[in-house]
């Protein structure tokens, strides 16, 4: 077992663990936020460049820092590795910066997006972007297609990502898209005519991070925080056949899968469960699901967000007045 | 006269053939390495030498090699880059293109030392000549039984393959080079695992750029300590320019590192000195991605010493007073070139070869392009200048490969330097509007 520090925090990991994964074994405000790497997806990572963080201690035998700042998703930990994460000045300030980046061609349109209320970027943004923009040129723009019978693809809002393209490779079997074109006139495309469709295509809206894909069977029916997730299940022969069922009263308005605390699915689920089975009598609901994320749909939890800093004057103050 | 070592033999009429670079002393370095030394011999003879990578990090060669992970069963491979695209270059195409028996010749010597028995050359998708004068050059020295099997008689074999890249400059990152020989998409990897562990066909994999491969040859025939003694402290050998811009000879030019800068651009030999008498303005050492110098700091260092032609001299005060030796695209501009607008043109180069993958690179060019646009054709604002140095400031550092670096410090560096000539651009936009206008330094003398 290789013994890292993140952030003054002491964690045993296996070897071979990234950086990233060891955070997420402690948990809390020292996880770097990861919009490209999906721990389920092989090859992910090491794109957004979100989780970068700083390597004060390279290991216990080569104390060195590096020289650079790392993507911690894709870094291995090595034993008695120092990880600064929320405790370096530079790691927010490069963060702050990815922010903008992803920002500056994003066309910000959240109030007609499906995903707002459960979007990775927005809660990325919340916490690291900025007030304003300075970015006062012409955005890129893309037409919204549709790539599959059941998904629209928004390429404006898309981040690069890969991940569709991963899953697409390695759960739904058989790839028809992928990126096409490079720098920011990259897109996500198929291959001339073709569309998406196998049994478990859906799942590249799950794994979005954005509202680049999203689901036709549910867009504009209703905002996300306006619903209520329920675990449910049903008998499946193609999928584990659990989900979440996000309903409205008794009526179901779409399925997802379920989704863990870093907003991963924890098991991908087929085409039928997703799009087909809208009906109450489809599922055997459980009971509500709490969602753990940064999101509006885990009901105010913008409220106890703290914006991450090293100076704390709001604590000195109370304890003041004390 | 500086010594040639590369270019030796350059003026012998029909050099490009195998039989005339056999008959001037070719191939004995396949001949010494493969029948009189063992690989790790010739490991040995190039880590002696201190030959250091020509592609543009500076990394010494055997060392490289030594990293190499030799205790897999699987086939190792050499891979020589030659996807020079580096606005500026052009010393490997001349290489290529003149005398293409020295690289193979130093392919198959590499290949030997690192126990390669398949070795590709990645050739820029535009080289079309250069692609058949190496697949001739290869057809060949098989002919004549230096390539296939059983070379020249030992248990040693070698294939050497040529390969087309589809033009694009990321793919000279050796990462990106190997998928895209992989026949999949040119993106870089994520390291680790760096080539030397897990490149071609995940196998251990050594990337040498042209001018690097092609030194080894004349290092195994004169031995590396004597190739060390060419040069300056760890600069050894001799290193291929390629002189452009605003001078009276442009070309490719083999100097011995060390040799000062100044010399290099006046002396009749080499640059012969600024093309119309002008003043010269500010020099690019090392190809497009390496900092803009000013003419006061090309020539001497912020110490006031002479400036030289080698690795650490040219890097001598950082990246506030110095630059890098770079790949040696030696770009000079004199006293009327306009910065901003050569910075632009580069900015719009990096805009259009960013490969796409990691957010800084792929949004930073694009954005930082668009600001320079605006600049050059009169419509830029004064925050816009402190803007960029910020744009470049968040890319650098923060991508997946040296690309993201590449597109920042030109930007950067022009910035510190010539600051005034963007505030001008800034503040006089009528005049920058203006499609009949004088050269920009003439202006700036009338209105500063």
């Amino acid at each position: 077992m290789f013994k890292v520090t993140i952030d003054n925090i002491t964690v045993e990991v296996e070897p071979g663990t990234t950086i990233l994964n060891a955070a997420r074994k402690i948990g809390g405000e020292v996880v770097p936020p990861a919009m490209c790497y999906y721990s389920k997806l092989k090859g992910s990572g090491g794109k957004c460049r979100t989780c970068l963080v700083k390597v004060a201690q390279g290991s216990a035998a080569d104390p060195r820092p590096m020289p650079k700042l790392v993507a911690s998703c894709s870094t291995p930990v090595q034993d008695g590795m120092v990880v600064q994460n929320i405790t370096s000045p530079e790691v927010l300030a490069a963060r702050k910066a990815i922010v903008e980046f992803l920002l500056i061609n994003h066309p910000l349109d959240c109030p007609v997006c499906d995903q707002a209320g459960e979007c990775d970027l927005q809660d990325l943004s919340f916490k690291h972007g900025l007030e304003a923009t300075r970015y006062i040129e012409e955005k890129r723009e893309f037409d919204v297609v549709d790539i599959g019978e059941k998904i629209k693809l928004h390429m404006n809002r898309c981040i690069l990502c890969y991940r569709c393209v991963y899953t697409a490779d390695q759960i739904a079997g058989k790839r028809v898209h992928g990126v096409m074109y490079r720098g920011d006139t990259a897109e996500i495309s198929t291959l001339i005519s073709q569309n998406i469709n196998s049994d478990f295509s859906g799942n590249v809206i799950d794994v979005c991070p954005v509202g680049a894909l999203t689901d036709r069977t549910f867009r504009f029916k209703s905002r996300v925080w306006f619903l209520n997730p329920m675990n449910a299940h049903r008998d499946c022969l193609k999928c584990s056949g659990k989900v979440t069922a996000w309903m409205f009263g008794k009526e179901i308005y779409r399925v997802t899968a379920r989704k863990d605390q870093f907003g991963e699915v924890e098991e991908f689920i087929c085409d039928e469960c997703r799009f087909e089975k809208k009906q109450t009598s489809d599922w055997v609901i459980e009971g509500p699901r709490h969602i753990e994320r940064n999101s509006v749909i885990s009901a105010n939890h913008y409220e106890k967000i703290k914006k991450p800093s090293i100076i704390k004057p709001l604590e000195e103050k109370t304890e003041k007045q004390e | 006269m500086g010594r040639k070592i590369l270019l030796e033999h350059i003026d012998v009429p029909g050099i490009k053939t195998f039989d005339v670079y056999r008959a001037n002393k070719g191939y004995s370095a396949v001949e010494k390495a493969l029948k009189t030394m063992s690989p790790d011999e010739v490991i040995e003879e190039v880590k002696k030498s201190g030959l250091r990578g020509r592609g543009g990090a500076g990394f010494p060669t055997g060392l490289k090699w030594s990293f190499l992970d030799r205790k897999t069963n699987n086939p190792r491979y050499l891979v020589c880059n030659a996807d020079e695209s580096e606005p500026g270059t052009f010393k490997d195409r001349y290489l290529i293109d003149h005398i293409p028996h020295l690289l193979i010749e130093g392919l198959i010597v590499s290949s030997y030392a690192l126990g390669c028995n398949a070795t590709f050359v990645y050739v820029r998708g535009e080289f079309k000549t250069q692609i058949g004068i190496l697949e001739q050059a290869v057809a060949e020295a098989r002919k004549a039984g230096f390539l296939g099997k059983n070379i020249l008689g030992t248990n040693y074999s070698l294939e050497i393959y040529v390969h087309s890249g589809a033009g694009a400059y990321i793919c000279g990152e050796e990462t990106a080079l190997l998928e895209s020989l992989e026949g999949k998409r040119g993106n870089p990897r994520i390291k680790p695992p760096f080539p030397a562990v897990k490149g071609l066909y995940d196998c251990p994999t050594v990337v040498n750029n042209v001018e690097t491969l092609a030194a080894v040859g004349p290092i195994i025939n004169m031995g590396g300590p004597e190739y060390a003694k060419i040069g300056i402290g760890r600069s050894t050998g001799t290193k291929l320019i390629s002189a452009c811009g605003n001078i009276n000879k442009p070309g490719v030019y083999e100097i011995e590192l060390g040799l000062p800068v100044s010399e290099f651009l006046f002396s009749e030999e080499y640059c012969g000195g600024i093309k119309g008498g002008k003043q010269l303005k500010a020099v690019i050492p090392g190809g497009s991605s390496v900092p803009v110098l000013p003419a006061k700091l090309i020539t001497t260092t912020a110490a006031g010493e002479p400036r030289l032609m080698s690795y650490e001299s040219l890097a001598e005060g950082g990246f506030v007073s110095g630059t890098m030796m770079g790949s040696g695209g030696f770009i000079v501009y004199d006293a009327d070139a306009c910065m901003v607008r050569s910075t632009w043109n580069f900015s719009r180069f990096y805009h259009h070869e960013s490969c796409g993958q990691c957010s800084p690179c792929r949004e930073g060019t694009g954005w930082m392009e668009k600001v320079l646009h605006r600049i050059e054709n009169g419509h830029g604002r004064q925050e816009d200048i402190d803007l960029l140095v910020s744009i470049a400031a968040k890319i650098e550092g923060n991508t997946i490969c040296p690309l993201g670096d590449a597109a920042a410090w030109p930007v950067a560096s022009a910035i510190r330097h010539f600051r005034e000539e963007f505030e001008f651009h800034v503040n006089y936009p009528e005049l920058v509007r203006d499609p009949k206008h004088q050269p920009i330094s003439k202006l700036a003398q009338v209105h500063v």
